[in-house]
């Protein structure tokens, strides 16, 4: 398959995605908003084409565990599920983080809590972004804002999941997970083979009886020596300081609507809006209604909410007057904005809950309040 | 340019279908277009909608508050959306089982009828092709081939048979629009 441009939804292009970028199984189980993609998958049959193992699992608790199989035998296994399912893979996802198994697992969320609605929402902030199971651990986590990011996103947390032998989040909802958009589907390429996975994964369990292998490799997180465990944990922790070095990634959009290349002291605006995926989608337009009034405002999009763009956040508030934290739950994110801002300019937050997902106008009003202050 | 199009009606009207050829018809142009559903309950039997954005420009929202367009094909959809079309804007509506027909003066208000039209001719697969065409006379957001390409493209080719009767239905449509 070559390179190609298609319309469709976000929940879509995860699926030909995961096809096209060589992915070896994808274990999953419905649930609005995000079956479109068990169901695209099992509408391309890859499992004709490359040979990828598309299963329908019994449960999300099933899905998590065949994805900690999987991956432990180096292959790029992935999942996608909404909020409760998530919910019910989180000891799974603790398990990989403490075995480092790598994989992806998509969350198109919903709303909560509970069985909630389905309806989109952004209210499992603080699920993805603080580890969500038991333990020390972190998990990196994508927030794609477009079609385009959810394919793209697909190959860019394998590559973390690989590099860093972690299990990586990418953080949708149902807006994201059923508009429909412009998406450029890339190349096919090959899934690998079992001597590259071999050469590519010396820890992970390939089979031992070989010439160049004289111990079993052991998949696990158990460890009953605290002394010993202790020493894991830190070097888990040390990984998790080297992703925060090296891994956040952002997007600022300047109060005119472009890209801001370069340095974020160049920032000339009154106010700023944070905001990641759907949310940050929305807050462009309030940017567009806020110039029309001869008002700035700047966005800050998180595109790796873990790691954070701490810094990021706290340069931007030496630049503005105040920032509005825009999100679709009760006020997650913005723990992260305070944290970042240190009480330097006033921070708000403006969200909806319940499956509402917040207009545009209704956001500029806030942000209006906010200026006049 | 950028229009920003609500279209709503019943379940079963062709409302998501029709956006998703008008969305499609703009990435045959190779334009920025956003289609976005309103999914869940309200698709099974009740009312359904969908926003469609077709731009020359990277598009922001796909949520809006106000609408450059409103096309809305059954009585609930005209009340509710009325009010959300920016002033000078297009209201497009089916006049068929209209009783409070929209009262705005500062947008453009056309009515089509087209579902009536279908019915009479024979074309009722074919209405929300029709309504397109309405739209189309009014906003050449994309052409006419466009659409056509789109068609083929989108639909199985087992029913590329029914290609020129699209292809009527939207000419169709383009007479019948009324201001």
């Amino acid at each position: 398959m070559k390179k190609e441009t298609v319309l469709m939804k976000g929940n879509e292009a995860i699926a030909h995605a995961a096809v096209r970028c060589g992915c070896d199984g994808y274990f999953g189980y419905p649930i609005t908003p995000q079956s479109e993609v068990l169901e695209t998958l099992a509408a391309i049959k890859p499992w004709e084409t490359t040979g990828m193992v598309v299963l329908q699992c019994e449960s999300e608790i099933a899905a998590i565990n065949m994805l900690y199989g999987g991956g432990g035998t180096g292959k790029r296994v992935m999942t996608s599920s909404s909020s409760i399912g998530i919910a019910l893979m989180q000891e799974g996802i603790s398990y990989m983080a403490g075995a480092e198994i790598p994989a992806v697992i998509v969350n198109v969320q919903r709303g909560g809590p509970g069985l909630g609605t389905i309806q989109p929402s952004q209210a499992d902030y603080f699920q993805a972004t603080r580890g969500g199971g038991n333990g020390d651990y972190e998990t990196p986590v994508l927030a794609p804002a477009s079609v385009q990011e959810m394919a793209d996103m697909v190959e860019e947390s394998f590559q973390l999941a690989f590099k860093y032998r972690t299990p990586v989040m990418i953080l949708s909802d149902g807006v994201i997970g059923q508009m429909m958009e412009k998406c450029v589907l890339p190349e096919q390429r090959p899934r690998r083979t079992n001597e590259e996975v071999i050469a590519e994964c010396p820890w992970a369990a390939t089979g031992w009886r070989r010439a160049d292998r004289k111990e079993r490799n052991v998949i696990t997180s158990v460890d009953l020596d605290p002394a010993r465990f202790e020493q894991f944990n830190l070097k888990l922790q040390a990984k998790y300081k080297e992703i925060r070095d090296n891994e956040v990634r952002y997007e600022l959009i300047t109060p005119e609507g472009a890209e801001l290349q370069g340095d974020i002291n160049k920032v000339e605006a009154d106010l700023a809006i944070v905001a990641f995926g759907s949310a940050a989608r929305i807050s462009q337009k309030v940017i567009q209604l806020a110039k029309e009034d001869g008002l700035r405002v700047a966005l800050l999009r998180p595109i790796t909410v873990w790691p954070y763009p701490y810094e990021q956040v706290k340069l931007l508030a030496e630049r503005v007057q105040g920032i509005l934290c825009v999100e679709i739950n009760a006020g997650q994110m913005v723990t992260d904005v305070q944290l970042a801002v240190q009480g330097r300019v006033p921070v708000e937050h403006y969200g909806r809950l319940g499956g509402i997902i917040p207009d545009p106008a209704e956001v500029y009003e806030a942000l209006r309040k906010m200026w006049h202050k | 340019m950028t229009q920003e199009i609500i279209i709503a009606g019943f379940g079963g009207q062709g409302v998501l279908s029709m956006g998703k050829i008008l969305a499609y018809a703009g990435l045959m142009e190779d334009k920025e277009v956003t289609w976005m559903p309103a999914y869940g309950p309200e698709q099974r039997g009740g009312t359904a909608n969908c926003t469609v954005i077709v731009s020359d420009e990277r598009i922001s929202s796909p949520v809006l508050s106000t609408y450059d367009t409103a096309i809305l094909l059954n009585q609930p959809s005209l009340t509710k959306f009325e009010s959300m079309v920016k002033p000078g804007g297009t209201l497009i509506y089916d006049s068929f089982g209209i009783l409070q027909p929209p009262t705005r003066t500062d947008i453009h208000c056309y009515s089509i009828n087209a579902m009536e039209t279908a019915a009479e001719l024979g074309m009722n697969k074919t209405f929300n092709m029709m309504v397109l065409g309405g739209y189309l006379k009014l906003h050449p957001v994309v052409s006419i081939d466009a659409v056509m390409k789109a068609l083929h493209k989108t639909l199985p080719e087992r029913h590329h048979n029914l290609l020129p009767a699209n292809e009527q239905a939207i000419l169709k449509g383009m007479e019948l629009v009324k201001g």
